[in-house]
């Protein structure tokens, strides 16, 4: 107890500058949870558009990105026949810009698409996809960043498109997105004949590994990954979580920079207290805990602290309306856990050196000091 | 060996022991200690005299380990104070401390205060608090016992050094200059106190000081003077 109160004290005798600290890692630890959710969920809304009503993704093996990724409609159509498959369907990624709108993403689906099938339409008929050339679908968002009600005629990217529906998803991605005719996108990206990916439902989810093996021995080029295998090795999935963690790191090493210099500041400033402990039996041991301790406790209040900003600002962001369906709030357990642990982390790197030099006070020298 | 050793020796058992002790700081350039030969006896209180910078709160500090010497040897109850090990254990149950400064941590109570050589020695709880209580009341502080630091008075203060000093039941009690920071009354009625306490203990007191007359209250009184103990001064 009167350990634990010998911890504390130092934090409550310089309160502004352990709220200071506390703050630090506090902003450190909501940004790290604020980019790696966005991001994870990011990630996760992307994995959800390929894994619509499917189980697997065929794709062209070693492509960096699947929008570069290109699967011969003849492959669609063989898979199409197998057994084991319940239904496949071929999807087209491509980028399309409109006015003010650098950024939009173009999905080319067939009219049997989970997608199309299975979307809320607010307006439209969703009979009616995929019978002329120039129509297309948009997302909710879509429909409301570009202007655009049932039967308009919208310029997206070099062409003029008639809206035919609007349809809700629960994905930002696909809300902000515009569906387009498989063939119509296909001729729009100049890839006749082709599509990224196909999402394959299977009959029996069992035969996922001998689907996967067919692939590879049908075609030398394809790869069929399962939907978690496929979030889990994709490299720009693998790339984006790296940065989500790398930025979080950058703030939280900032936080500790920040613990390390207010650890700094309490041993310097208590140079004579820590000399008394020493005369009273405290080993150097004990000083270090008191000191690791002491940096424990700011990280800890630091993590808790910014676990509820970041929890906060993600709600909040989830009410701006421009990023409706782009910020899925689900803080997952495991995230929680890592960023409550690298702050921990934090706090004791940046009391070694502190702890270090508290455990080299020469009682005798510091007793002289005033 | 002189004269202040020999007669310590002929008494009890000698629980410190300097022998030949040189102590310099600088780089050898201010010696402090010049070959200090010394004893002291079991249960007894000596009295370090000497001007500012003699060496009495050097070879104090000797004694308790808190300073490493250039040569000689100090032994406290036999054993040589040289070792890690051998230090804490010397802090934590061998000697206790007093200083001209009461040295107590002001956000703490005067109870947290005196437990913390308790909480360094690892002691548990209801021991530590049955003996806080005990010393509490041997030192009229128990009406204290809650109070922070800030509000007791200079005697109060050292009172509870005193308490915190013995807290572990040391052997030893090493003093430095214990009463120079209070008033003349005050000084009188704690080094009363001091006297009291460590006769009823049964620890052995070695106290630096400039003031005569308390000094010449111990059993000796030891002059020292560049860097020796120079003769005893019948006390």
């Amino acid at each position: 107890m009167i350990f634990l109160k010998l911890i504390v004290t130092n934090l409550r005798r310089h309160r502004i500058r352990s709220f200071i600290s506390v703050a630090g890692i506090a902003f450190s630890v909501a940004a790290m949870l604020t980019v790696v959710t966005i991001l994870q969920g990011a990630i996760g809304m992307f994995s959800g558009i390929l894994s619509s009503n499917s189980e697997i993704i065929v794709f062209e093996r070693n492509v960096s990105d699947l929008f570069f990724s290109n699967v011969p409609a003849a492959a669609v159509e063989e898979i199409a026949g197998w057994p084991m498959v319940d239904h496949a369907d071929p999807v087209l990624f491509g980028i399309v810009s409109s006015a003010d709108h650098p950024i939009i993403t173009c999905f080319g689906v067939t009219a049997a698409d989970a997608r199309i099938r299975k979307a809320t339409w607010l307006v439209g008929d969703r009979l009616t996809f995929a019978q002329h050339a120039d129509d297309v679908v948009l997302g909710e968002r879509a429909a409301e960043f570009l202007g655009a009600r049932l039967d308009d005629h919208v310029p997206i990217g070099h062409g003029v498109f008639h809206v035919i529906g609007i349809l809700r998803t629960a994905n930002g991605f696909e809300d902000g997105g515009v569906f387009m005719p498989l063939a119509s996108a296909q001729s729009f990206f100049h890839k006749e004949g082709t599509s990224s990916v196909i999402t394959i439902k299977l009959r029996n989810k069992d035969d996922a590994v001998p689907f996967k093996n067919m692939v590879k021995a049908k075609f030398a080029n394809l790869i069929g990954l399962e939907d978690a295998e496929f979030a889990r090795s994709y490299s720009q999935f693998r790339i984006l979580k790296a940065t989500a963690w790398a930025v979080g790191g950058c703030g939280l090493l900032l936080g500790g920079l920040g613990v390390a210099n207010t650890m700094i500041m309490s041993v310097f400033t208590r140079i004579r207290e820590i000399a008394i402990l020493r005369v009273n039996g405290f080993s150097h041991l004990q000083i270090a805990a008191m000191i690791f301790g002491e940096s424990a406790v700011v990280s800890l209040l630091g993590a808790v602290l910014g676990l509820v900003t970041g929890t906060c600002f993600l709600f909040a962001l989830k009410l701006v309306p421009a990023l409706h369906g782009y910020v899925d709030v689900t803080i997952q357990p495991v995230v929680m856990l890592i960023v409550i642990l690298l702050a921990l982390l934090t706090g004791v790197a940046g009391a070694l050196y502190p702890a270090a030099y508290a455990m080299r006070i020469r009682a005798v020298e510091a007793l002289r000091f005033e | 060996m002189n004269l202040s050793t020999a007669q310590a020796s002929n008494q009890k058992r000698i629980v410190l022991r300097a022998e030949g002790v040189w102590k310099s700081y600088d780089d050898g350039t201010i010696a402090v200690l010049k070959g200090v030969d010394f004893e002291v006896a079991e249960g007894e209180t000596v009295a370090l005299c000497g001007p500012s910078g003699c060496g009495k709160s050097t070879l104090l500090h000797l004694f308790g380990g808190l300073d490493s010497l250039d040569r000689g040897r100090v032994s406290v109850n036999g054993v040589e104070v040289n070792r890690h090990r051998d230090l804490l254990r010397l802090l934590r149950h061998e000697v206790g401390f007093v200083f001209q400064l009461h040295n107590l941590i002001p956000d703490l109570t005067l109870a947290e205060n005196c437990l913390i050589p308790t909480v360094a020695a690892g002691i548990d709880h209801h021991t530590a608090q049955a003996r806080l209580r005990q010393l509490a009341g041997r030192t009229g502080l128990t009406h204290r016992l809650g109070h922070r630091i800030q509000k007791l008075s200079g005697g109060e203060r050292q009172r509870t050094a005193l308490c915190r000093a013995l807290m572990n039941k040391p052997k030893i009690l090493l003093a430095d200059e214990p009463t120079g920071s209070l008033d003349e009354h005050t000084s009188g009625a704690v080094f009363e106190l001091l006297l009291d306490i460590v006769a009823t203990e049964g620890v052995t007191l070695v106290m630096a000081t400039h003031d005569r007359g308390l000094a010449g209250r111990c059993d000796r009184l030891l002059e020292m003077h560049d860097g020796r103990i120079h003769e005893p001064v019948s006390a």
